[in-house]
Order: C-alpha cells, then structure tokens, then sequence
C-alpha cells in the first residue's frame, strides 16, 4: 500500500518539477511560444438487471464502471503526460484483473531533429508489429506499453534507429521479463537522394532484434532466459504498386502458450518460432486490387513465459480477415492464433462511374473479398525425451481449416436523399479452436449465409434516418450454436447533435423454442464539438467484440448503461 | 494527500500555460506517407490558410461517410476558401494495406497519412474516430469534433469559410 502511494507522489512531484523548470527557462524567453495542456476523458458505467433467461452472469456490485482520463503538456520540444485508470468495478467482459485505480501510464520525452527520448511508459512498433508492438486500445482495455527508456535517432538522411529497453504493463504492475529492442530502417531513395532523384521505385529496408529475459525458475527443465527474435522487412513502392514482406525468427521459448500435457506430463517445446507476412496491392483512380498473406509458426512471445490471455504481449500478430463492423457480419470473428496459422486475403474494389449503365447519376462502389485461415499441421516428432521440438511443421503442408469470409459488398447513392449499402457474407468457422480452445471440443463448425441492407434517407440537409436490415441464417439442428437470427435497427439524427436508435436482434432460429428471444435495446446520445454523451438501456446478447486481431467477449446483459466522454 | 497533489500539479500547470482552446500548434509526430516517406506532423502548413485535419480508419464506416460526403464539395471549397483536407488513417498491420487501395478506389483528393501505432492519435487526445480538427492560418489547433451524422461537413465548411476570413470560431 505504502509503495504505491509513494510512487504516485513521485510521479506527480516528477511532472510538477519538470513543469516549474520548463516555466523558468521559458520566462528567458519569448512568451510567445507558451506551453499547452490537452486532455482526454472517458466514464462508462452499467447497471446490470438479472436476467437469466438470456443468460446474463449475477453482477453481486450490480453498477459496474471504467473510467480513464489522460492529460498531456506539450511544449516546444519536450512533451509529458499521464493516465489515470480507475475501475470499480470492471464492467462485465474485461480482465478481472483490472481492479482498483491509479496512474497506470506516465511519460517525458525531448524530441529535437536527431534524437527523440521518451522515458516511462512507451508506445512503439518495429515494422508491422511481428516482432515488437506496444499499444494502446482502451476499447478491449489493451495496454502493453513498456515502461523504461527509449531513444530514437536519424543519424543520417533515410536513417532511423530504435533502441529501447523496459518492462512491461501488466495490470497495476509490470511483468517479471526484461524486453530490449533495436530496429534500424533505411529509406533508400531518401539516403541517396542525389542518384535515385529521378529513380521512380522507392525501396525501404529495415531489420529488428528484439529479446527478453526472464529468470528460470523451473525445477525439472531447463529453460533458456534469454530468448531472441531477429527479422527483416522490405517495402517497395512504384506508382500505383505496393509491396511489404516482412520475417521474424524466434529462439526456443517454452512457455505456457505452446506446451501440451500429455498424460498427466507437461512437455515444454523447444521449437523455433517463425513468422511471415506479405501484402502486394495495386491501386489506380477508381480500381484497386490487394492480397495478404500470412503464415505464423510458434510466435507467442510474452514478456512471462506464464502468462495467458491477453497479458504481456510482446509483439502484435495481425489477422488478416476483414474487420467487420455490422452485427451478424461480426457474429463470429476470426482471431489469429500464435501456435501456428496459415492464411490470407484477397480483394478487388471498383467504382462504376457517373453515368455508366451500372454507376447511374452518382457512381456505385463494389468491394469482393475472400479470406481464409488455417491450422499448420504438426508432424510429430518422438523426441519428447531429447530435443522436446515435440513436432515440426513444412511449408506447404496445411492442417485443419479455421475460418473462411467470402463477401460482396455494394454501395450506391439513388438521389440527393437516399443512398444505401448491401452485402452477401458466406462465413465458416471453427468455434472449437477459434473461439474456444478446445481442439476436440463439442462444438461443431459454423456454416453462415449473412445479408445486410443499410439504407440512409437524408429528408433534410442535416436530419436523417438510417434503416438497418441483417440476417443470419444457420444450421439450427446443433443445440450448443444458437441458430439463425435477425436484426432490424433504426436511427434517427434529427440534427447534428442528437442520436436516438433502436435495434432487435431476434433469435428465431434457436432449436430450443423457448430460447427464441428479442434482444431489444434502445440508445440516445448528444455531441457538441468534441464531448459526447449517451444513454442507452435494453438487452445484448453474448458478443465478441474485437478490434485488430484482439478479441475480448462480453456476456449477455440487461440494463442500463451510460458513456460520456470529453477531450480539451 | 493524493488528490491534493493531484489538484496542486493541475492548477500550477493550467496556472501557467495556456488551455488548447486557445489554439495550439500541431504536436511532433512522425507519419507515413503512402509512397512510404516519413514526413513529421510539425510540419504541416497550408501558406497560411485553414486546414482541416480528419481522423479515420478503413474499418470506420462512419468516417468513409464523412470523407466521401467532403470529397462532393471539396473542389469548391478549396476554390473558394483554400482550404486543405489532410486524413490521417490509424490503421494498424492488419488493415493498413487498404488505406492505398481504399483511398484510390473512392477517389479522394486529400493528403493522406498513415499514423500506424496511433503516435498522432495519442498527441492529439483521439479516442475514438473519425475525429476532426480544424487548424487556423496561424497553425493553431481552433475546433474539434468527434462521430459523424449527415450533415456534419456543412458546419465544418462554415466554420472553415469563418476562419478563410479571420474570424474567431465559437466552440
């Protein structure tokens, strides 16, 4: 208890100090170049009514709240900031871990043309993430922010270099592993601007090493406290063509996510990680084409070889399937898995001009996107006793399938008035391992036929009303999935300021009659400039809400929940 | 004795400094452009005439709508008050090979950026988008608003045709 509040005084004895020091030096001179505060705040709060019909957990606190505010100080060259996290409790679909409030973020960085130094709580990405990402996504209460040092230099012209070193967030705590990380990109058009000026590809090179060392602990094996990942990545641009490939290799690191029990007997796997991702487009006005593809072999890397879930994530491996924003289209998500996937998405989108057969008075949009993931397959290797690799993998050589997305989505403008939105989505995925983790579970494949009207009919210059209609049709024999549904939502914005929508989504195809419900919710909101107010009270149903590849799901509730948010 | 502290940093920092709706420059952040440059946010200028400076995402339905319904008049307004729309995308990884092929296939004419761990977003105090932010001839950050409803650009343009002439904006 003492060492908590002592470290907070710190850091608010830390932040006054600095900002007292950068007065005095300013009052020297001009007080034109004044410093500046912004900020940033959020409260959600819920009041849960029992209802077990729907299957809503008992909430015993029965008001449940997030909240979180942060303030920044900008001025000239140095910048610092802080965050003030408080949950009493967590809301319902969040790591109970979350418990509590304090200063969970803190920060003072100098920036000037060749050195940027941050020192607390650091946000970073090394290439698209495979390797090392920290981030923030309050939405899914996501922070793995390194908490240390940071220096970022341009030495020379195209030249970035990256070097940092830290702990990791982990709820009110840092994780137990030291992570450091170096990264160099080099934009080559940029360095010899003198011979590649008329050169019209431009090629940008960069290679990482990131490592973390952990203490081993174990009394039975032996496990290797430094572990290390090196990449590299290349992106070539030439006009409308766009190339990024980027590969991570990672040392052995036996660890909770990859171990298997076999027989009452956990066998640790010493197997090499390996990640790859690629994605080639080509864009032009009115046309554009793009592919993604990815393949992830043994690449949970953790700041604690024990730890699960969402915590002490060192690096971001994206899923590269459509994020969906439509209820029924996000039913059932994809979420990529670190022991080994393979995968990929292909799209073409094009617009059909003003005045063509098909485009009409103002043009008509169509997007086709295909994606699909699948298991690696695992060829065993009985070296459990040895090397303990356990299995090895090949190219080449695919296991299960998990999901699949094919989609066409259309949008058209048909006057002044109206305009609208339509999509045909035909999903399949495997809930036992996607949503689950149980690889042998009871859970069997969803197959699912979706479609989506969205129609907005704009009656005034700044009021509207935006007609929603969903359906999900599946197979219903299976009593453990719930079926098909449908959806109908309406939305009014009588002017820019106020909201008011209404939404049922219906269960009718539950197999079991009695379960075939209305989840009825209703929501109002008001905005003025940059604060936001809503109140919104009725039933959801069980969800899973995800935004980039993460996912956390939400029990069904019923009640009452309020958000209100506000930045200076 | 925490709160008191707490209270205490605020009011000598509010104290001495002044608030952002008084107008503050654009924070120091390092954006991609599509052709891969990096370009620092610092320096963004449109020679002393407003910018408009739009948060969006490609999975952001509301924010496509925004862009879209301002991409129909923008050749207007820039005529006529020239001003410059500059759309920062927060996509991360996972999405940010459709920033390219999104901006293409709908035909916009704005400058567009890639903000792909969020650096910007966190500077300039986003949470969720599209959020957009009006900047005045002198660079100072003048107005903001969060979420999109029909109609919404045409309170942006005249705010953006008050500060073409000079005038303050009310909040």
């Amino acid at each position: 208890m003492l060492k908590k509040h002592n470290k907070s005084s710190l850091c608010a004895t830390f932040l006054m100090l600095l900002c007292f020091v950068s007065q005095v030096v300013e009052a020297q001179t001009s007080s034109d170049d004044a410093g500046s505060v912004h900020g940033y705040f959020q409260i959600d709060a819920q009041y849960y009514r029992p209802d077990t019909i729907i299957g809503a957990p008992p909430v015993p606190e029965k008001m449940l709240s997030n909240a979180f505010g942060n303030i920044n100080y900008n001025k000239g060259k140095f910048s610092a900031g802080l965050r003030y996290e408080a949950y009493n409790n967590v809301m319902q679909g969040f790591d109970t871990r979350y418990k509590g409030q304090g200063i969970t973020n803190r920060f003072a960085r100098y920036q000037d043309k060749l050195v940027d130094i941050t020192i607390g709580n650091i946000y970073e990405q090394f290439g698209s993430g495979l390797m090392f990402r920290t981030y923030y996504e309050p939405g899914l209460l996501y922070d793995n922010s390194l908490d240390g040092i940071s220096v970022i230099s341009n030495p020379a012209k195209g030249l970035t270099i990256k070097g940092l070193v830290g702990k990791q967030r982990n709820f009110f705590a840092l994780g137990p592993g030291i992570v450091r990380g170096f990264d160099g990109e080099l934009n080559i058009n940029e360095a010899l601007d003198s011979i590649t000026s008329k050169i019209k590809t431009k090629v940008i090179l960069g290679g990482s090493f990131v490592s973390k060392y952990q203490a081993d602990a174990n009394p039975d094996f032996k496990l290797p406290e430094n572990v290390g990942c090196y990449g590299g990545r290349v992106n070539i641009i030439r006009g409308g063509f766009n190339f990024f490939g980027e590969y991570a290799l990672k040392e052995n690191d036996p660890s909770l996510a990859n171990n298997s029990t076999v027989g009452g007997n956990t066998y640790y796997s010493y197997k090499n990680g390996e990640a790859i991702f690629v994605s080639a487009s080509y864009a032009t006005n009115g046309l554009s084409f793009l592919l993604q593809a990815k393949r992830i072999d043994n690449m949970s890397f953790r700041s604690d070889r024990d730890a699960a879930l969402q915590s002490l994530l060192i690096n971001f491996l994206p899923a590269t399937t459509k994020q969906h924003t439509y209820l029924m289209p996000a039913y059932s998500p994809y979420a990529t898995q670190p022991n080994g996937e393979v995968g990929g998405m292909a799209e073409i989108q094009y617009r059909f001009q003003k005045g063509s057969p098909l485009g009409g008075k103002y043009g008509m949009d169509i997007t086709l996107n295909a994606s699909q993931a699948s298991l690696l397959k695992q060829i065993n290797v009985n070296d459990s006793t040895t090397t303990s690799q356990l299995y090895r993998t090949e190219y080449g050589q695919i296991g299960n399938a998990l999901y699949h997305d094919f989609f066409i989505e259309v949008q058209k403008k048909f006057s002044k008035k109206v305009k609208g939105t339509f999509m045909y989505s035909n999903q399949f995925n495997n809930v036992n391992i996607v949503q689950h983790n149980t690889p042998n579970g009871p859970y069997k494949n969803v197959l699912a036929h979706i479609e989506v009207v969205d129609l907005t009919f704009k009656y005034k210059s700044n009021s509207a009303i935006r007609i929603e209609l969903q359906g999900m049709q599946r197979d219903n024999k299976d009593t453990l999935n719930l079926g098909s549904w449908a959806v109908g939502l309406i939305e009014w914005t009588p002017n820019t300021h106020i909201f008011v929508a209404a939404v049922d989504q219906y269960n009718y195809g539950n197999p079991v009659a009695a379960l075939r419900l209305h989840y009825f919710y209703l929501s109002a909101g008001y905005n003025k400039g940059p604060h936001r107010i809503s109140l919104s009270y009725g039933k959801q149903r069980a969800g899973i809400f995800c935004v980039g590849g993460v996912c956390r799901t939400v029990p069904a509730s019923n009640g009452v929940a309020l958000s209100i948010t506000s930045s200076f | 004795m925490k709160k008191i502290l707490f209270s205490f940093i605020l009011f000598s920092i509010f104290s001495f400094t002044t608030f952002s709706g008084d107008g503050d420059k654009i924070p120091a952040v390092i954006l991609k452009k599509l052709d891969g440059s990096r370009v620092n946010s610092s320096t963004f200028t449109n020679n002393g005439k407003p910018m408009i400076i739009s948060f969006w995402a490609t999975w952001c339905k509301p924010c496509k709508k925004e862009l879209d319904a301002i991409q129909e008049s923008y050749s207007e307004w820039t005529k006529e008050t020239g001003v410059k729309l500059i759309a920062v995308s927060i996509d991360d990884a996972r999405s940010a090979g459709k920033v390219v092929t999104d901006v293409k296939s709908k035909g916009w004419d704005f400058e567009i950026y890639i903000d792909e761990n969020s650096d910007f977003k966190r500077a300039m105090n986003v949470n969720n988008v599209p959020h957009t932010f009006l900047v005045d001839g002198k660079g100072k950050i003048v107005w903001s608003h969060n979420s999109y409803t029909e109609g919404d650009e045409e309170e942006l343009y005249n705010n953006v045709k008050k500060l073409a002439k000079g005038e303050a904006l009310s909040h």
